[in-house]
């Protein structure tokens, strides 16, 4: 019976989704040995978006591109490169698109804004609101 | 108590019409969305650039390995980044013959692959490659802001990319990518 | 015959719709005061129209019946009986009949039971309520009918996503749509305010109720999202911000606004026209998430039911129902008067403070998911994740998490903050001790280091309303607030507690092979197939020792689904009173090596216990509430009882 399903299993296991067969990059799923560095790559993966995914990170997506992308990562982070050096290096190839940090531009500067605007579109409201009862 | 307040109500006058106007905001916003959908794909950033140095070993028996030297040699050619896990590069096969026939040089960058796959993969669909490259941890891949297989892109005599395009290669496209490489070419 | 008699019950229940509009409608005009009568009885029917057609609609999953096409696509007979009977819901055209039928049931209990509001306000809500229905019966009809056959019947179905046969995802859908549905029944409510122009305490009791349970099964869908997210997906997180999560986070943090607004007017008969406009933002925003969630507009790691047609179908209902409201608003609002007037130092003021910083994290929230289709516009593509919404949210949840501990105290209308400064130093004495503490011992990451402390000082302070209370004679909403802000604490101390102390260790292990990860040493002991109803599994057996406790056996699991096919992996958790560990099954490795991922996480179980805490908050609050409707009920008809007498 074991047998069978391990047969199954294989059978199964191959064709799902046209994956390819080789073993992940050597540090896909694998902890850079300083703990401080490896706490550095996390931060930075964490943070980075996994281009074949819908809508993950590739701190948390089993696509073997994310794979690559992590090892990419711990690889620069033990070489000494600094965190936002990579994150460069990666917006320099796939745009914006690939770091869920926005950065600060012509386009997204509202995004930064919008807490601002919205701590001041309430003081005005609020004002407005106290000052009347101020006044009662 | 259902009286209105007429000063009141005056002075709070553009603050209640202030959600409809962003809900019209919210709704602009998403028909344009709706409308012009969104291409789902990760166009590279790195056109106009050029090849970061690499040097891969051969992905298979029967063609050299890759290296960045052999984009410097004046020649415009086409780079097709694909894999023989990949279903839709076997559909581009056709369409690489086709454009190999008509004096393209095209190389190639194997993903993730083993060289009996590749070689499999060839005699399956034809071999329209020069040159084959194994990319086994996608280096190359990232370093030219490609996203998936299969991809080609147009680089041209000095090593610098001029044209991606995302997916398989489609005979309408195949006349586009002619184009492109004669305008690198000039 | 049972898919017809479905779709005959939804047609009528449709007319019926119709109907209730066109009566209660024509009943507020001077003319058609006849057709009063009518409104309540109609709402009744329909609501069990309704239900009857989403029972045919179960029938036919229960029975695997493959001549309807929905069955056909969704379901698959080899799947166990519990999903079958999931899996009614478990697609799009099944979701919305569940939708509509538990909103006309929910119409149908306030046309029986609800007697506080004017006679007129009552008929405009039950008529808000049926043109809100009438556009789902629209779209079911006309652009997803459930009971469409199929010309020939297949011999198979196509079964259901694997990543959804899960007891727990079962069952998150319809707590969303109880919680959406209930904030529908609040929109009504303030439709009918705005017409009758009747905003008052009578229109914030009448609504609270509805508001409560809609905020109860809110809390509960998104804790058990967030939980189905931590151990489902694999890789130890639980919140992604991602657009689903946030399209469900929007109504929630809405919903608790108007919760607050709502015992403001009911008690102090202040904040009028906020509150409306809150009953229409708190149901927008669950239009809202429908529709990104089915249009696809977004990019998700959810997309299951995504389909453009039907986006533009819900966007036009969105335009109707919202737009119109909010036209409504600007129309009337100016004719409600602002009521009741409170100082800065009141509980009043506490209250519009929390709902300014809810509403200021709902429109982060909202910007930042729809900011990436704003650059769409323009032709860029960003991403906005976790370092924008974290520290954004970060500015407004911290001052108002600073006002929840006081805020409790103060008395309504005027009070000062030397009265209740005494009771607060205990909690402020609590978060400098804990920020000290937490300073010297731990690496210094700021937004956890402040989540800690205020966890810390609020659990204390939620408690302080009870202090110098008669326990016994405490109203049980009282109690309610107390659990549900206790429950904030609790599980902002298990966010804290995640994001500074888990403890990650991948690697690739040989059977036989030890590991450590954190207070944990875990020895591979064996990696076997299992078989399960509708899938093969390997499966790894993990003994996990905690310090020299005796081991516990953790067996994670790398799932193989064969109809559809697709691979999970089922992460196994050991869960302690101080953390949890999660084990994960990878690949395995050419030399026999099995990839595992393990985590510890000390106290993160804290984040869903205490979701858990504030719907039993909540629960309480609600029980409170309904007992002193009822009570009050009660004693009316006793004395129109007595004076009938009387007058007899």
């Amino acid at each position: 019976m074991r047998r069978l399903l391990v047969i199954v299993l294989l059978i199964f296991a191959a064709p799902l989704g046209a994956q390819d067969l080789l073993p992940p990059a050597p540090y896909a799923n694998r902890q850079l040995d300083n703990p401080a560095l490896e706490a550095k790559a996390q931060a930075l993966m964490e943070t980075l978006r996994c281009l074949k995914c819908q809508s993950q990170s590739i701190a948390d997506s089993d696509a073997p591109m994310a794979g690559d992308m992590r090892s990419q990562v711990r690889q620069r982070i033990a070489a000494g490169q600094d965190p936002e050096a990579i994150r460069g290096w990666l917006v320099e190839r796939y745009g914006d698109y690939v770091t869920y940090a926005p950065r600060m531009s012509a386009l997204t500067w509202p995004l930064f804004a919008a807490p601002l605007g919205l701590l001041a579109l309430a003081a005005v409201l609020l004002r407005r609101r106290f000052k009347r009862v101020g006044s009662a | 108590m259902n009286v209105a307040e007429p000063a009141s109500a005056l002075r709070r006058g553009w603050a209640l019409w202030l959600p409809l106007a962003l809900f019209a905001g919210f709704f602009a916003l998403v028909m344009v969305g709706l409308y012009k959908p969104a291409d789902r794909e990760v166009a590279s950033a790195f056109i106009g650039k050029p090849l970061p140095q690499f040097d891969l070993r051969p992905a298979t028996q029967g063609r050299p390995g890759l290296a960045f030297a052999k984009f410097t040699d004046g020649k415009p050619r086409l780079l097709n980044v694909f894999a023989s896990w990949c279903v839709p590069c076997a559909a581009e096969a056709p369409q690489l013959a086709q454009l190999a026939a008509s004096g393209t040089e095209i190389d190639g960058i194997a993903i993730r692959d083993r060289p009996e796959d590749v070689a499999a993969f060839l005699q399956r669909n034809g071999n329209p490659f020069a040159a084959i490259g194994a990319d086994d941890v996608s280096a190359v891949q990232l370093a030219i802001g490609s996203s998936g297989v299969p991809e080609t892109f147009v680089i041209d005599g000095k090593g610098v990319i001029r044209h991606q395009h995302i997916g398989d290669i489609r005979a309408e496209d195949v006349p586009v990518l002619l184009a492109k490489l004669r305008a690198a070419g000039s | 015959m049972i898919a017809e008699f479905g779709l005959a019950a939804l047609w009528f229940a449709a007319a019926l719709a119709a109907l209730q509009l066109i009566a209660g409608s024509l009943a507020l005009t001077s003319r058609g005061a006849g057709f009063a009568g009518i409104v309540r009885p109609v709402a009744v029917v329909q609501g069990l129209l309704a239900l009857t057609s989403f029972a045919a609609l179960i029938t036919l999953f229960m029975r695997t019946d493959l001549s309807v096409k929905l069955v056909a696509m969704n379901s698959h007979s080899a799947k166990p009986l519990i999903y079958k009977f999931a899996g009614t819901w478990g697609n799009h055209e099944g979701s919305m009949l569940l939708w509509v039928a538990v909103m006309g049931l929910a119409g149908g209990f306030v046309a029986l039971v609800e007697r506080r509001l004017r006679e007129e306000t009552l008929l405009a809500t039950l008529a808000g309520q049926a043109f809100v229905s009438l556009g789902f019966y629209v779209f079911l009809l006309l652009a997803s009918n459930p009971f469409e056959r199929l010309p020939q019947p297949v011999a198979e179905g196509q079964g259901l996503n694997p990543l959804l046969q899960d007891l727990g995802l079962a069952f998150h859908p319809p707590t969303l749509y109880l919680g959406y549905v209930g904030l529908s029944i609040a929109f009504s409510f303030a439709i009918g305010a705005l017409v009758t122009r009747e905003v008052g305490p009578a229109f914030a009791r009448a609504m609270r109720p509805w508001v409560l349970g809609a905020w109860i099964f809110l809390t509960l869908g998104i804790t058990a999202g967030s939980f189905w997210a931590y151990y489902e997906l694999g890789w130890g997180g639980w919140w992604f911000w991602d657009p689903v999560e946030n399209a469900s986070l929007m109504p929630w943090l809405a919903a608790t606004a108007l919760l607050h607004s709502c015992s403001v007017l009911a008690s102090r008969n202040a904040l009028r026209a906020w509150t409306v406009m809150l009953g229409v933002v708190a149901f927008s925003m669950s239009m809202v998430g429908t529709f990104l969630v089915r249009s696809g507009i977004l990019t998700s790691v959810h997309a299951f039911a995504v389909d453009p047609r039907r986006g533009s179908f819900i966007l036009a209902l969105l335009a109707i129902y919202i737009g119109g409201a909010l036209t409504l608003f600007a129309l009337r609002a100016s004719t409600v008067t602002e009521g009741e007037r409170f100082s800065p130092t009141s509980r009043e003021a506490g209250l519009v403070f929390n709902n300014v910083m809810l509403s200021a994290i709902l429109g982060i929230v909202l910007i930042g998911t729809l900011y990436p289709l704003v650059t769409e516009a323009f032709g860029e593509k960003v991403s906005v994740g976790p370092p924008y919404f974290n520290p954004m949210a970060a500015l407004f949840v911290i001052p108002m998490l600073l006002v929840m501990t006081a805020g409790p105290l103060l008395r309504w209308r005027r009070d000062s903050l030397r009265r209740i400064a005494p009771a607060l130093a205990i909690p402020a004495l609590i978060v400098g001790a804990a920020l000290l503490a937490l300073t010297v011992y731990a690496p210094l990451k700021l937004l956890p280091l402040l989540g800690m402390a205020l966890a810390a000082g609020l659990a204390v302070a939620s408690f302080l309303p009870l202090r110098g209370r008669n326990l016994r004679r405490t109203p049980l909403p009282v109690f309610g607030m107390v659990v549900a802000h206790f429950g904030i604490a609790v599980a902002l101390f298990g966010v804290a507690c995640d994001s500074m102390f888990s403890v990650e260790r991948l690697l690739a292990a040989r059977v036989g092979e030890t590991t450590q990860v954190g207070p944990w040493t875990i020895r591979l002991a064996a990696v076997e197939p299992v078989a399960g109803p509708n899938w093969t599994a390997l499966e790894a057996q993990l003994r996990a020792q905690y310090k020299d406790n005796a081991p516990i056996l953790a067996a994670p699991q790398s799932r193989t689904f064969w109809a559809p096919p697709q691979t999970t992996s089922e992460s196994a958790l050991v869960t302690r009173w101080n953390g949890q560990l999660y084990t994960v099954l990878g690949e395995a490795a050419d030399d026999g090596r099995w990839q595992l991922r393990l985590w510890w996480k000390p106290f993160v179980p804290m984040i869903w216990y205490g979701g858990v805490l504030i719907a039993l908050g909540g629960v309480l609050a609600l029980i409170g509430r309904v007992w002193a409707d009822l009570k009050r009920i009660i004693a009316r008809d006793k004395i129109a009882y007595r004076r009938a007498r009387q007058g007899r």
